[in-house]
């Protein structure tokens, strides 16, 4: 069993990320429910807000925590707003299958 | 300041307010604004030259006296103001424009009593008068340019004046095109004295002219001249683009009177002799105008013999005796030029108006062949024209003896072939004018049968019920009162020394005491032209008519005008229509430049086509189109060498 590092590299913190966020991509592309959608947006926020952290801790700067924060609260806000949307949408359309939502076409 | 602004303005006030509320304004009101408002005018201009001291003794007047206003363009060396000036030529004709133009008002007020655009008819009028006076006034050519385009768009206005009238439409627009081609030579020309001279100001022009060589042979100077000449030939009704002249007589006549025989139509000859010093520096240019000058005398009055319609026969003479005035300038007598165009003025407007009102009394007839006997009925119009005929047949001592005989002289001492055709002219002129005198007023009426047919197409106007009936009769006083101020003028005219008066600024060559046989030459030929007349139609009314049979090409040539209308037609005009259907409207405009127009709109279209395909409607596939955008930045700007 090789040997863990003294700390865990930052390239680890990275990878991380890079997988959560194709995950979301990956997630919004394929998945047809829309709170499935919305969740892979979340989850793509969030793997941005790890690479923020990441960076703020190692070039030892606020500025990376200050932008997550941000980020949460307009996540926070999009959630919100998103999930009245998404409600109001199902009761006018008694379906959450994305495909179907094409009405702004023609 | 003596507020020479006033001169103009005074008319353009009269224009404005029967332009803008004469519709709602009454007759009385309207007369009064329009000849009021010149009226001042001409008083404006008499205590303005009394101020001068031009009617005192002394030697006034011998600078220009000018006034500034305001910077009009100042653009590099180039600063042009609008100025007025007076000199002893803009004096002359101040009081030719104001004073004939007064009278002509007033003549008018009668004249078109019955017609229908009462006010509009007087406001273009004014209109006329206040470009007219500041042609006359200008200090620069640029300001003497406004001028001459506005009394060209008033002849165009006025000879259309009864514009439900094809023929009149058609007249109005040929004058404003014809002068069209003189006006491109004026601008021309304008462009050459701004390049070459730094100014447009005729006192900085012409001192500058004064200081260089006269011009043997070709060149800018002689261009310059020409260019201006050209511009004259248009407004001046000159060889060749005199066509237009004639047919403006579809305008009403007091219109031909006041524009197209006194004043307007000698802009031209008053503009060649403003710009006298580039013309005696260039003398290649003068022979030009001269011969131009004696060609347009002879040929108009050779075609004035045989006209019958007493408004074109009386068109003819006046581009004829343009053509004499230019004559005068050609050969260097610049004051017998404007001395021929004061008695010009003089006995030519009164000749208009009395054939308007031997018109008026015959209920709108034109044709002379339809007249006769009109002396019973029309007493005054007899007798003051019978002034007009003998004033510009040249029988001493009456104004036109005076005037055509200064440039008789000079044209003998140019080249003595010049002063032969001229005397010929001069009795052709006699002939043609008693011609028409004898046939309106004498033998027996030929229009009892006449005046109950329909009215020809050049009868137009006077056919209200009530009025286009009965007897000819006399006209109103409105009416005979400035044709009896005229006759007096007409005859006495010959005896203001224009030419003294205006020696200061163009040398006079020394006469010889008493009366030089040219002189009497020319009297002699006037004579024998009116004795023609007498002969042919009043004691043998057969002759001419043989003489028609048996000369009948030259004489249907004459009667044609020498096709000239025809074979402009044919030269331009048709060569121009065809040219702009087949090549502009079908090559040009609906190839070229609606091709351009809708080929855009086609592109824009297709080019859409092909991008609307984006626009599928599903949430996914913009997704992907994002991530798809954002992998491709993101490349590119890795290979660009990464973000620094």
């Amino acid at each position: 069993m090789p040997a863990l590092p003294p700390s865990v590299p930052l390239s680890w913190y990275l990878t991380l990320s890079l997988i959560l966020f194709v995950l979301g991509i990956a997630g919004f592309l394929f998945r047809r429910n829309i709170i499935t959608v919305f969740m892979s947006i979340e989850l793509m926020l969030n793997a941005v807000n790890l690479s923020f952290i990441t960076f703020s801790y190692k070039l030892k700067q606020v500025d990376g925590h200050i932008f997550a924060f941000f980020v949460m609260v307009v996540a926070a806000a999009e959630a919100a707003v998103g999930l009245a949307i998404i409600l109001t949408v199902f009761k006018n359309r008694q379906t959450l299958e994305i495909d179907e939502l094409s009405s702004l076409k023609n | 300041m003596l507020q020479l602004w006033l001169i103009p303005l005074l008319p353009l006030a009269g224009f404005a307010v029967n332009g803008l509320l004469g519709r709602r304004l009454s007759k009385t009101a309207i007369n009064a604004v329009a000849v009021g408002s010149v009226l001042l005018s001409f008083l404006w201009v008499l205590k303005t030259l009394s101020t001068l001291g031009v009617f005192g003794g002394g030697n006034p007047l011998e600078q220009a006296y000018t006034e500034h206003y305001y910077t009009w363009i100042q653009s590099g060396m180039l600063n042009i103001g609008v100025d007025l000036a007076i000199d002893r030529l803009t004096a002359v004709m101040l009081m030719i424009v104001t004073g004939v133009g007064f009278l002509i008002h007033v003549y008018a007020v009668g004249y078109m009593a019955h017609e229908g655009g009462y006010y509009r008819f007087f406001a273009y009028l004014n209109l006329f008068m206040f470009f007219m006076l500041v042609l006359v006034l200008a200090a620069n050519f640029l300001l003497l340019f406004v001028g001459w385009e506005g009394v060209g768009l008033c002849s165009y206005l006025l000879i259309g004046f009864y514009f439900t009238e094809r023929f009149a439409t058609d007249a109005g627009n040929k004058a404003f095109i014809v002068n069209r081609i003189g006006d491109f030579g004026f601008s021309l020309a304008v462009f050459l004295i701004a390049m070459h001279f730094g100014s447009l100001d005729f006192a900085t022009v012409f001192g500058k002219v004064q200081g260089m060589p006269v011009e043997s042979s070709a060149g800018w100077m002689t261009a310059i001249a020409l260019l201006l000449f050209v511009g004259a030939t248009g407004k001046s009704a000159q060889i060749p683009l005199y066509v237009w002249l004639p047919d403006a007589m579809a305008g009403p006549t007091p219109v031909s009177a006041l524009i197209h025989a006194a004043t307007m139509v000698t802009a031209g000859v008053y503009m060649v002799t403003r710009s006298s010093a580039i013309f005696l520096h260039a003398h290649g240019a003068l022979e030009v105008v001269a011969i131009i000058g004696l060609a347009t005398a002879f040929f108009a009055a050779t075609i004035g013999l045989a006209q019958t319609d007493i408004k074109k026969v009386y068109a003819y003479s006046t581009v004829s005796q343009l053509g004499y005035m230019f004559l005068g300038l050609g050969t260097g007598a610049f004051s017998a030029g404007i001395f021929h165009v004061m008695t010009h003025a003089f006995f030519k407007a009164l000749l208009f108006l009395g054939a308007g009102s031997v018109i008026h009394a015959m209920s709108g007839e034109q044709d002379l062949r339809k007249m006769g006997g009109l002396r019973k009925y029309t007493p005054i119009t007899f007798w003051t024209l019978l002034c007009a005929s003998v004033a510009i047949a040249g029988v001493p001592p009456f104004s036109g003896y005076h005037s055509k005989d200064a440039i008789l002289a000079s044209a003998y001492e140019y080249a003595p072939w010049m002063y032969w055709v001229g005397v010929f002219t001069a009795g052709m002129t006699a002939f043609y004018v008693f011609r028409a005198f004898f046939l309106a007023f004498f033998g027996e009426p030929r229009w009892e049968a006449a005046a109950q047919a329909a009215h020809g197409p050049d009868a137009h106007g006077h056919d209200d019920p009530g009025h286009g009936h009965g007897a000819p009769h006399e006209s109103p006083p409105s009416m005979w009162i400035p044709l009896a101020v005229l006759a007096v003028l007409s005859l006495i005219g010959g005896y203001i020394n224009v030419p003294k008066w205006l020696e200061p600024m163009f040398k006079v060559a020394e006469e010889a005491p008493g009366i030089p046989w040219t002189a009497l030459v020319s009297v002699a030929a006037g004579l024998i032209g009116i004795a023609l007349a007498a002969w042919f139609y009043l004691i043998a009314p057969a002759i001419p008519e043989e003489l028609a049979r048996s000369f009948s090409t030259p004489y249907r040539w004459i009667y044609n005008k020498y096709f000239v209308d025809e074979f402009y037609d044919s030269l331009v005009v048709e060569p121009m229509i065809d040219g702009s259907r087949s090549l502009l409207w079908r090559v040009f405009d609906a190839a070229g430049i609606d091709g351009i127009v809708n080929g855009t709109g086609k592109t824009a279209r297709n080019l859409g086509g092909i991008l609307k395909r984006m626009q599928s409607g599903s949430i996914r596939s913009y997704a992907a189109w994002v991530v798809l955008g954002s992998i491709l930045v993101i490349v590119a700007i890795t290979m660009a060498g990464g973000v620094r």
